[in-house]
């Protein structure tokens, strides 16, 4: 049978990595029974789009227009929509509304599509729960203001407006009064017909289930999960624990009955995930008075339960079900990764058709997989934000999401699992009581809520007080209180005592936080841990709580036991049979600068090794990944990436070595610590790393091989900082060493600028010095990825950037080949490179960044890891760059035939950017990065591939109008030929005064408009509001100050109102060109591998 | 903190931490892997007799509710083992914590133990004796088996209880239904008496007919040990066989039923304590999650005659009811009545109470 699997397209904040893993667990599953599996997904950096896993795979919009045409092409027998996210989802509900599957034959898999829709549309759900005498909370439709009005005053405030049919609850939000309500009203019906007005359930606890069923009504609930924070925060931006810590037996077991009954009800085939919300004490709520005896599944018909149900031996649980998804989501990959029960696997079994009795547990493989696994061990998952990387976004969260990832933590006391969660977060915190944590007020919901609670714990705070003001249970605040008394305890004390030492140990204190409490170090905390014989003990996850022996390879390290599940490593604990092991270190929390792209190099290191008859194991600490599926490694260590969980495991395992290189940043950070401690790193050595790495030290290595690159000097003082950049004159770059997605860079344009960015940059690190150096505006980007062995160039591609410098490179537009950089230049780029290369004796993967100013390249960074962009060349070289860099640090010949390529098509990656869900965010590109994903797509030229890629990242054609505002006169005689492409194209033309002026004096009919503060109409923001401009294109200097607030009220209300924006000149120009001369049906429906087959 | 040590039969150690009642104990040790329920289990007269261990590692965390959210009156285990003690729990039914409660039952616990690597070590070897020491008072292993625990847990005299004021009691408001308690939990009891049936709560060993209370039918209840201990148990239900009225057994009741019929019996090597047992209907081939608490159990080798498998396990495929091919006798190796664990089988009640329309 052939079946096509919608994929769900560009990272982005409310829907990420997770999809990669839901989606590459289905293709497994179909593929092992025959099927041939046709993927659409244009996102180029995830391992499902990889060479063996579906059968055909298109980089191609996961959007009506190109699902049809792909599906008009290939003829699909059946279709998989739940393994996409809501993208797969939505597209999946317009084809079907539209008639396409039918006409086409194409058979919904799965879920039909009735029930996805009851579970899509908020009015349909609620009559259908209702009918069925099930909780739901008070609510009432609206399509306008005055009915959202008349509604909110029925219910009462505050209430909670939600958007139906959107990711991550965006433009849902909890309205006080009147005021807020129409605030958020106004701008969800700009991008919706009807939003539901309902009551809000303030500290209630919030409590989710998965569930699966199968076609023959069997149905079990996987895993159930508590948040931290109750209702109010949105399920992605909540602490979660698996499982629930303060249901008992009847509160757990009727929501389990009741989430069965809703997805009997709905009729779902395969996974689905139900949120609750729970009332912590419905004996004082007033909602109980007509409570019911409790009722079994075969007659609660006859039970008109209104209120919530009562036991038999009368315990009241007063709850509301807030939402069903009936798809896989976060949630279910986090219950994936909490149980080991592989949900997505099973659902794609289960859509086939089979029964779920029939299937078989796959980590025991002994017992069958309709069961419900037992854990004996407690999970913490902790969302990432990067909030701090926007400029003017509000610190705040709520009930939609912000966070970019998540870490989620294993251990046996609630205490151990917080306290590794808090560390996996990569934010150099130790715990969470950690001094570098900002003091937030703890009384707002913020991304650092669990650490301003801590600190007021820590004060001495009640747990009653801060109950009354958050909603977090007690019981929480009592283990965070079980911390910072243990921290107390430690103070200032040398810790000799073994039982002592050992209980820190347990409460999951790292040993780098014993060291700081006990005015020690690491090392010798470590040392005399290990005199004191305190290690951790293996443990693996084998869902049935040890009562059925496993073979599972599924590990996580904790203090709370005295035995390990597994044999391996030294001290007369190897085992013979075991042969030779490798770890690889996977990425950590996905966030901005490091996502999939790094699951896909260590999955793909880690698979190339194995090829290679070595053992792969794998550490990550990620549960959207899919590095973290058990069966993708010999082994994996669900654990920390830190020095201390790292030497344990190296300790235990004695591994040929340790690879740094494939899992971004956060694993090259450890690589000279972990040399320092005598640990093998395999691929290059640690001391040239450290020689790319710290730019004072590359620069001079550059100098020295009489390679150019932007004047640069090392900060000493401010002053000297100051004379400097008046010498190389402004503007300037200050950048500090080994940091991520250009964290606390800045472009300062006059020496008041100076200083205030360097005291920021010596915040971020203090370990690592800061350089300054000439900020080349006008220059062109290019970049190499190569893998070198013992020095020598195997194979590299060259990429440039659409934009000019001054943007980060991963909010870049890169296409590759290169379009406009003469072979003059390529050979130069060609050169520097092999020469790094040989002085740094690489072996294993590498980028260079270069500025082109006229024919010159000039060096501005150097990166002796997997870059981002190394999926985009792999894939659209056809050379595997992460499997020849594996097999370079492997010393293995490498399985590709390594010669330049000469492409007859073209590959551009567009950034994915979120800035929707950041409230407050100014949408433009700077040095820092902000996108939160990317997408790659193939086209015989450079603007067929661009417009592909451009309409993945969710942008539309303009059919009617476009609104331009240019600052500047550069700026407008730059764009004035494009603007004259747009009229020609028969688009009406708004503008802003100036801008107006100047195409109307070039003969460019426009409609003028005036800004926002002008309070005139008419005015931009009336006609944003009422859908007459279809695309918002303004261009400014993001370095220039003047005239900014206005433009950016402008581009906000853009991106509020779901209108497209460009906001940079290339971007601009190129957009204008490839519409000029393709049209949506101009663009061809080609898989990857006839693309690849045309290489020459 | 006071140390305490859990010794095995086998010789081995594990050494942990005091709570509730600071003395010694002896007995079985046994291990559930539900992870909610703590309260309902402990009190469950099934585990009379036993060490408990609880494979989840946080216990203790909603405290301890009103008697009247218990399966018997008192906690029934001999000691219990644990690996996290929550210190301070919180629930708007919490009365007491957990380590209050078995102090004033004078039960001891022991926690801080590697309860996965004890687990490991019950499943590979089997249940073992055992004993919590506290405060070097050593004392003799116990094996509870070698007892009739039936007739400990039981009832001493027959009580009456009357229907409760329920939307289920849709059905008969005279009917009589003998409840032949081996140690049965109160859940059992709250589900015939909210589904209308006045239930006359019998003495494992008190024969209904010989006194003629004229019960319209029987169910037997789960219990503790070893079934053929139950001997007065045993024929008192052949008397109901024979008066062909509708019997319906539980746990420990569905040994009973199989041995009074004929059938036999035997013990497993470490027993199914869990809430997420996948248990499979023969004829519909559905699957039920069940709460199951048991070590011994039915053997399909001499099943007696007229019966037939009704349910099994999926895992191992042990015996997990039986259904007579005319008759209405039935029994089932797991717990309906849940408490703790997953409501999925219910609906057996309502199918008992069917046979008497």
């Amino acid at each position: 049978m052939k079946i096509l699997i919608l994929g769900s397209g560009a990272l982005k904040i409310g829907q990420a990595g997770e999809f990669d893993y839901s989606g590459s667990q289905a293709i497994k599953a179909l593929k092992e029974e025959g099927h041939q599996v046709i993927l659409i997904n244009p996102n180029v950096a995830t391992i499902q789009t990889s060479e063996n896993f579906a059968n055909k795979v298109y980089f191609l919009p996961v959007e009506p227009h190109f699902v049809q045409k792909v599906i008009e092409k290939e003829k699909p027998a059946g279709i998989l929509l739940a393994f996409g996210g809501q993208t797969a989802l939505n597209c999946g509900l317009s084809l079907s509304k539209s008639g396409v599957f039918k006409k086409h034959k194409v058979e919904i898999l799965g879920t039909p599509i009735e029930a996805i829709e009851k579970t899509e549309n908020r009015h349909f759900f609620s009559k259908t729960l209702e009918k069925i005498n099930l909780l739901i909370p008070k609510s009432a439709a609206a399509s306008n203001l005055k009915n959202a009005k008349e509604a909110a005053q029925k219910i009462g405030y505050p209430v909670m407006i939600r958007a139906g049919y959107s990711l991550g609850g965006q433009d849902s939000g909890v309205a006080k009064n009147q005021k807020e309500l129409e605030e958020i009203v106004k701008r969800a019906l700009s991008k919706l017909d009807q939003v539901l007005i309902e009551e809000y359930l303030s500290s209630w606890k919030e409590i989710e289930y998965e569930v699966v069923r199968d076609r023959f009504d069997n149905c079990i609930t996987v895993c159930n999960m508590e948040n931290f924070d109750p209702m109010g925060i949105h399920t992605g931006e909540s602490i979660v624990i698996a499982p629930s810590q303060t249901l008992n037996n009847f509160e757990y077991h009727k929501l389990r009955e009741i989430a069965i009954k809703v997805i009997r009800h709905l009729g779902i085939i395969g996974e689905c995930n139900i949120q609750f919300a729970l009332n912590p004490s419905p004996s004082s709520g007033e909602s109980t008075k007509n409570s019911l005896l409790e009722p079994s599944m075969n007659n609660s018909e006859k039970a008109k339960g209104k209120n919530g149900w009562t036991s038999i031996n009368g315990q009241q649980l007063d709850y509301r079900i807030i939402e069903v998804n009936a798809r896989l989501s976060r949630s279910s990959a986090l219950a994936s990764k909490a149980t080991g029960y592989p949900l997505a696997y099973i659902a794609a079994k289960l859509a086939l058709g089979h029964s779920l009795v029939d299937l078989k547990n796959t980590v025991t493989k002994k017992t069958t997989a309709a069961f419900e696994p037992a854990l004996d061990y407690v999970v913490v998952k902790i969302p990432r934000w990067d909030l701090g990387k926007f400029l003017k976004s509000e610190a705040e969260i709520g009930s939609y999401m912000q966070s970019v990832g998540e870490v989620m933590a294993i251990g046996r006391k609630f205490e151990e699992a917080l306290q590794k969660a808090v560390r996996m977060l990569d934010l150099n915190l130790e715990g969470i009581l950690d001094e570098n944590a900002p003091k937030a007020n703890w009384q707002k919901p913020t991304p650092w809520r669990l650490f301003s609670t801590a600190q007021a714990i820590n004060r001495g705070a009640s747990s009653r007080a801060i109950y009354s003001k958050t909603g977090i249970d007690p019981f929480f605040l009592e283990k965070i209180r079980n911390i910072a008394d243990l921290e107390k305890e430690l103070q200032g004390k040398k810790q000799t005592d073994r039982t002592r030492f050992l209980i820190a140990k347990q409460y999951g204190f790292s040993d780098k936080r014993i060291a700081k409490l006990t005015n020690s170090t690491e090392e010798n905390v470590r040392n005399l841990r290990h005199e004191l014989n305190i290690r951790p003990s293996v443990k693996q996850i084998d869902t049935l709580a040890a009562e059925y022996p496993a073979h599972t390879n599924y590990l996580y390290l904790t203090y709370n036991g005295e035995s390990d599940d597994i044999t391996g490593g030294i001290n007369g604990r190897r085992v013979s049979n075991r042969t030779r092991s490798v770890i690889v270190l996977g990425s950590g929390p996905y966030r901005i600068g490091s996502s999939v792209e790094f699951d896909w190099c260590s999955v793909t290191c880690a698979q190339t090794v194995a090829q290679n008859k070595l053992l792969p194991i794998i550490v990550n600490c990620n549960p959207e990944t899919v590095s973290t599926d058990y069966d993708m490694a010999d082994r994996l260590y669900f654990d920390e990436l830190s020095l201390e969980t790292i030497l344990e495991i190296y300790h235990m395992e004695n591994p040929e070595g340790v690879i740094v290189s494939m899992g971004g940043q956060t694993p090259n950070n450890l690589a000279d610590k972990l040399s320092r401690q005598n640990v093998k790193i395999l691929g290059t050595d640690t001391k040239s790393i450290d020689r790319a790495e710290d730019r004072s030290k590359f620069s001079r290595l550059c100098d020295e091989l009489s390679i150019k690159q932007p004047k640069w000097a090392k900060l000493k003082t401010l002053n000297e900082a100051v004379t400097f950049a008046q010498k190389i004159g402004y503007p300037v770059l200050v950048r500090p060493s080994y940091v991520l997605s250009g964290a606390a860079m800045n472009v300062a344009f006059t020496s008041e600028d100076l200083r205030e960015y360097l005291k920021l940059a010596s915040h971020i690190s203090l370990e690592f010095p800061v350089v300054i150096s000439k900020f080349h505006q006008d220059a062109k980007e290019i970049e190499i990825d190569a893998v070198s062995k013992n020095g020598k160039i195997l194979t590299f591609a060259i990429t440039e950037h659409i934009e000019n410098a001054g943007i980060h490179s991963g909010d870049s537009t890169i296409v590759l080949p290169t379009q406009k950089v003469n072979s003059e230049t390529l050979e130069k780029i060609k050169k520097i490179a092999q020469q790094l290369s040989s002085a740094l004796k690489i072996t294993g993967p590498f980028n260079i960044q270069f500025l082109a100013i006229k024919n010159t390249p000039l060096v501005i960074e150097c990166n002796l890891r997997a870059s981002r962009s190394l999926p985009f060349v792999s894939k659209v070289s056809g050379v595997n760059f992460a499997k020849v860099a594996t097999e370079a640090i492997l010393d293995k010949p490498s399985s590709f035939i390594l010669h330049p390529l000469s492409l007859n098509y073209v590959g551009v990656k567009s950034p994915q950017f979120s800035f929707q869900r950041i409230k407050g965010a100014d949408p433009i590109l700077r040095v820092e990065m902000a996108s939160t994903g990317e997408v790659a797509c193939f086209g015989d030229d450079v603007n067929e591939a661009f417009l592909k890629s451009i309409i993945a990242t969710g942008v539309k054609l303009p059919q009617k109008s476009v609104f331009i505002s240019l600052a500047g006169d550069e700026n407008k005689i730059e764009f004035l030929e494009s603007a004259r492409t747009l009229e020609q194209l028969g688009l009406k033309i708004f503008a802003t005064e100036g801008t107006s002026k100047f195409l109307e004096k070039n003969k460019i009919k426009t409609t003028k408009l005036y800004k926002i503060h002008e309070k005139k109409k008419p005015n931009v923001l009336d006609f944003l509001n009422s859908k007459k401009i279809d695309l918002v294109i303004n261009i400014f200097d993001p370095y220039f100050k003047k005239e900014f607030d206005d433009d950016y009220l402008i581009r906000r209300t853009t991106i509020d109102f779901g209108v497209e924006l460009l906001a940079n000149m290339q971007t601009a120009k190129l957009f204008v060109s490839a519409i000029s001369q393709k049209k949506l049906t101009d663009l061809k429906i080609l898989p990857w591998d006839y693309y690849l087959s045309g290489r020459e | 903190m006071k140390k305490a040590t859990l010794i095995l039969e086998d010789k081995s150690e594990f050494q942990g931490y005091a709570f509730g009642k600071s003395k010694s104990a002896a007995g079985e040790v046994v291990f559930a892997t539900g992870m909610v329920g703590y309260e309902q289990s402990l009190t469950d007269p099934s585990y009379t007799g036993q060490i408990l261990t609880f494979t989840y590692p946080l216990i203790g965390n909603w405290g301890v509710p009103e008697k009247e959210f218990w399966e018997s009156e008192k906690i029934q285990v001999q000691g219990v083992i644990i690996s996290d003690l929550a210190t301070s729990p919180n629930h708007h039914l919490m009365q007491k914590t957990l380590d209050s409660w078995l102090k004033e039952e004078k039960i001891p616990g022991i926690f801080g133990i590697d309860t996965r690597k004890l687990t490991q070590k019950l499943r590979d070897r089997g249940v073992m004796l055992g004993e919590i020491v506290v405060d070097n008072k050593d004392t003799d292993f116990w094996d509870p088996n070698s007892e009739n625990l039936v007739s400990k847990v039981s009832v001493d005299k027959v009580t009456i209880h009357h229907p409760t004021d329920s939307p289920l009691a849709t059905y008969h408001s005279s009917l009589k239904i003998g409840l032949l308690n081996c140690g049965a939990k109160k859940n059992i009891i709250r589900n015939l008496l909210a589904r209308g049936a006045t239930v006359y709560d019998l003495p494992w060993d008190h024969d209904p007919f010989a006194e003629n209370l004229s019960i319209d039918g029987l169910v037997i209840s789960n219990g503790p040990g070893d079934p053929k201990m139950a001997k007065g148990s045993i024929e008192i239900i052949k008397k109901a066989l024979n008066k062909k009225i509708p019997t319906f057994g539980i746990c420990l009741g569905n040994q009973l039923l199989a041995l009074a019929a004929g059938g036999d019996t035997y013990k497993l090597k470490f027993g199914h304590r869990a809430q997420n047992q996948p248990t499979i209907e023969v004829e519909s081939k559905r699957c039920y999650i069940t709460t199951q608490n048991h070590g011994f159990t039915v053997d399909e080798k001499k099943l007696p005659r007229g019966f037939k498998r009704w349910f099994y396990n999926a895992n191992d495929n042990t015996n997990e009811g039986l259904i007579h091919e005319k008759l209405p006798f039935f029994s089932v190796q797991f717990h309906p009545e849940a408490a703790p664990g997953p409501f999925d089988t219910t609906w057996l009640f309502d199918q008992f109470m069917e046979k008497f329309k």
